[in-house]
């Protein structure tokens, strides 16, 4: 199969692209910032640590293991045959980033993406596992992530695998769109945080037998609203960027981009404000956080293809949608995940992934959403769920019970975040 | 329980990909229901998987 080639960028474009990567780590800032305020404020050292500790080894993980998976944009890769059609479903490229400056400027770009792509999606179960998962799990699932399960996708969606191909061989709209990541960074954190908290368990206390689950708020507002606004900065990076790199959006689309990532998340925000207003009395700061960043997560598949309106409305599905579910997932399934991100990152994701089927022009395109969809639930979930289990066995995630009475800052780290704050004694341990 | 869920799901995605093998796209009504029984195939692989993991907790309560 002769793979696609993307067409030449041209120097301004180069010049745009990479001054927008350099600010789509606001994006792992704002993440980092709302997983930390969001959880206990006796780990919040360890929290914090522990982000810059998986983006260290997410990028080393993923540089010499990863990227070879992922294969550059526009490579052969592996192929197989089947039913007269080919079957891109591995990279080929150099192992340990071997002769980067040889290829083109465009995939010295993409490779810069999916380094910051790879991180970002790391992070998110980190989140997950708060106040529970010990530091050295979060940096083994860190790299079982950027090694193994991040280059597979990041090849069939981004390098020309068969996803992207969807459209050429079986006329399917353009292929799988997913230009920011909505499925290849997000869907795959929030089905990794799921794996995460099916393999740690709850933390203790949170559903005691034969009561309600324990309320177990985040710590710190602050931290987690103003991690909203770095993460809008950094998602309006990687959402022009994305459509400059994957989708081959011209200039004239960015400005529109940018417009439409925003109003997603004004939108769900403004959806979750209302809901939980209608619900609690009052409107709930985390949840609205947590519907802001659903939007942006959702606006991560389609902001690049669809009208202002359209991405309002997708907006306002997410901050719907965002509230209920973290309800839902806590009180009926009996899943604790205090960052949401399984309901933020997973289900806002796939919402947008399906959105963006929704709104396109081209016929078939709806269909080629749903098969990545499935790929997403069928194959990576599975995986992710299967590594994290064996990995479990050799690098227990979990902290032993004394080590979660007294704070993942003083057990693993010897001292806290907050020095002069008294730690009181938690209720749920009597 | 919890395996035998997660076992379920790829099989989901293997009838989506079938659709894809078995149905010209001129048949696109075709190709798009066979797609969404494997999107129900996967759907019904994660509820036994979230039953299992219920199932799972209210053990290690007892």
């Amino acid at each position: 199969m002769t793979p696609k080639v993307p067409p030449v960028m041209t120097e301004a474009t180069f010049v745009l692209v990479l001054a927008l990567l350099l600010l789509a780590p606001l994006a792992i800032a704002g993440v980092a910032l709302i997983n930390t305020g969001l959880g206990r404020s006796r780990s919040t050292a360890q929290a914090l640590l522990g982000n810059l500790a998986i983006v260290a080894v997410a990028a080393i993980a993923f540089a010499l293991v990863g990227a070879t998976f992922a294969g550059p944009m526009g490579s052969a890769g592996h192929v197989f045959h089947l039913s007269g059609k080919a079957w891109n479903w591995l990279g080929t490229g150099p192992l340990f980033l071997s002769g980067l400056g040889s290829v083109s400027a465009q995939a010295q770009l993409g490779l810069l993406f999916e380094f910051l792509a790879v991180a970002l999606a790391c992070l998110i179960p980190w989140g997950s596992g708060a106040d529970r998962l010990r530091l050295t799990a979060g940096c083994a699932l860190a790299a079982v992530l950027a090694a193994i399960v991040f280059p597979l996708l990041a090849h069939w969606v981004w390098a020309g695998g068969w996803l992207s191909q969807l459209g050429v061989n079986f006329s399917l709209g353009s292929g799988f769109l997913d230009p920011a990541g909505a499925g290849t960074i997000h869907v795959l954190g929030g089905l990794s945080a799921l794996a995460v908290v099916w393999v740690a368990g709850p933390r203790r206390g949170k559903f005691p037998q034969g009561g309600f689950a324990t309320a177990m708020p985040g710590h710190n507002a602050v931290y987690i609203l103003f991690g909203c606004l770095l993460a809008l900065a950094g998602w309006l990076a990687f959402n022009v960027a994305g459509a400059v790199l994957w989708a081959q959006a011209p200039l004239s689309v960015l400005p529109v981009t940018v417009i439409d990532t925003l109003l997603s998340a004004s939108g769900a925000l403004a959806a979750t404000f209302a809901v939980t207003r209608f619900r609690f009395g009052k409107p709930d700061a985390s949840l609205c956080a947590n519907g802001w960043l659903a939007g942006l997560v959702a606006s991560s598949a389609c902001a690049a293809t669809v009208s202002p309106v359209q991405a309002l409305v997708i907006g306002i599905v997410a901050g719907i949608i965002t509230p209920l579910l973290v309800e839902v997932l806590e009180l009926a399934v009996s899943i604790d995940d205090p960052s949401g991100a399984i309901t933020v990152h997973a289900a806002g994701g796939l919402w947008g992934l399906i959105a963006a089927g929704i709104f396109a022009p081209q016929a078939g395109q709806l269909i080629a959403q749903l098969v990545g969809i499935a790929a997403l639930l069928g194959l990576i979930l599975p995986l992710a769920y299967l590594l994290f289990w064996i990995v479990n066995r050799f690098v227990p995630f979990r902290v032993d019970p004394d080590g979660e009475r007294i704070g993942m800052d003083l057990h693993e780290l010897g001292g806290g975040a907050y020095p002069e704050f008294v730690i009181h004694r938690d209720d749920s341990y009597r | 329980m919890k395996f035998a869920g997660l076992l379920v799901m790829p099989a989901g995605f293997f009838l989506s990909i079938a659709a894809l093998v078995l149905f010209p796209a001129s048949n696109a009504a075709a190709r798009g229901a066979f797609v969404f029984c494997g999107l129900a195939v996967e759907a019904l692989g994660l509820v036994v998987a979230v039953r299992g993991h219920m199932e799972a907790q209210g053990k290690s309560h007892q």
